[in-house]
């Protein structure tokens, strides 16, 4: 089966320092991919050359169509959460539901909450319908609920044929393949 | 998705701070007289010039909403991820800048003639200019936007990196504004085209360029 997301001797360096080289690695559907490593190590450099938005200095990336979760909100202030979410996908009411957000729909964005907005980051992936999902420290910001509603996210996603690829320094329930950068 | 842009682009800036230009633009037109003094022959001669250069000046007010907010706050990325090209970005946002400060300015330009004293005629020939001009004027400061975003002091390095350029565009704009000439008015429409068509792939080879 071909692969959502495939390195192929990948080699990134910011400012002059080597983050990894030589990195191979391939993301099917149903699979979930754990990158690990303390500040610093190039979790998030990763994420980024896997979206595309930073160039590999060796290598090459393939990708399939995909979203993803930073520390950018990336929806407008001023408008509710409804209709922010449905800005960037059809499926923005079913995401807000999966992670409790419903309740929010009417509610402008500059007013949410600093873990609101961490699940309505996460509800803007889910409601992009996009195969591969790359999430940057999903975990930062959200209570146990919140958890809890991201971890049946991503498994409802991979059990439908997605794959996730996600950044963390905090563990994250269920089976993950791991990467350790910076080891 | 362009469509979607511009309009998205159109709700935030007639919803935030658009008629800011227009009323700066009008200052600086009623600013002229008490600066040059009330002899309406002299106002009625450097009235289109004072018109031009008051637009010019209004042009940069918006620069630093056009791009950084959006690239600060991961929608460019997005919108890339989405497979929304950065020229079809760049195309929309001049649009969208264009539509929410052109149209604002000229009728702007109607109350400011007649602090000017210009006659009618001069009136029709500034609009025109204005109309033709500002397009071009706003593509510039987009791309002076996106070429400056995320700097510090961003705001006064795109004044000093568009106006040197909207030069060219000044001193046909405002010979069309002050003559009629026909050959102005032909070179000024070259000008607004040709930074028309150059400043979407500026824009986004800057946006491309700030993505760290």
């Amino acid at each position: 089966m071909k692969p959502l997301l495939r390195f192929q001797e990948v080699s990134l360096g910011r400012g002059g320092r080597l983050l990894f080289e030589g990195l191979s690695l391939a993301l099917g559907p149903g699979e979930a991919l754990l990158v690990t490593g303390p500040n610093g190590s190039g979790k998030s450099s990763l994420l980024r050359l896997a979206a595309g938005l930073l160039r590999a200095e060796q290598g090459q990336v393939e990708r399939s169509q995909l979203a993803l979760a930073d520390e950018h909100l990336a929806l407008d202030r001023e408008l509710s959460l409804g209709r922010a979410l449905a800005f960037w996908g059809k499926r923005a009411g079913a995401a807000m539901d999966a992670l409790g957000l419903a309740h929010l729909t009417d509610v402008p964005v500059r007013l949410l909450s600093s873990g609101q907005a961490k699940r309505a980051t996460l509800a803007r992936v889910a409601a992009s319908g996009a195969p591969l999902w790359l999430l940057d420290e999903p975990l930062n910001g959200l209570d146990a609920e919140g958890a809890d509603a991201l971890s049946q996210l991503m498994a409802n996603h991979r059990a439908s044929g997605g794959a996730i690829l996600v950044a963390s320094h905090q563990p994250l329930p269920g089976e993950w393949r791991r990467l350790e950068l910076g080891a | 998705m362009i469509g979607a842009l511009i309009l998205r682009d159109l709700r935030r800036g007639l919803t935030g701070s658009a008629w800011l230009p227009a009323a700066f633009f009008l200052l600086v037109a009623t600013l002229v007289p008490f600066a040059i003094g009330p002899d309406p022959q002299l106002l009625g001669r450097i009235g289109p010039g004072a018109l031009w250069i008051a637009a010019l000046t209004a042009a940069l007010l918006p620069i630093e909403r056009l791009i950084e907010p959006d690239r600060a706050d991961g929608v460019l990325d997005q919108l890339a991820l989405h497979g929304v090209a950065e020229e079809i970005v760049a195309v929309a946002k001049i649009a969208a800048h264009w539509l929410t400060f052109g149209p604002l300015l000229m009728l702007a330009a109607v109350p400011g003639s007649a602090l000017l004293g210009l006659n009618p005629q001069s009136l029709a020939r500034t609009l025109v200019s204005l109309w033709i001009g500002t397009p071009g004027l706003a593509a510039l400061a987009v791309a002076a936007a996106a070429l400056t975003a995320g700097l510090p002091r961003a705001g006064a390095l795109a004044g000093l990196l568009l106006l040197p350029v909207a030069v060219p565009l000044l001193i046909f704009g405002a010979t069309v504004a002050g003559s009629g000439d026909n050959a102005a008015l032909s070179l000024e429409a070259a000008i607004s085209i040709v930074l028309l068509a150059g400043a979407p792939f500026v824009t986004a080879a800057a946006i491309r360029a700030a993505r760290t």
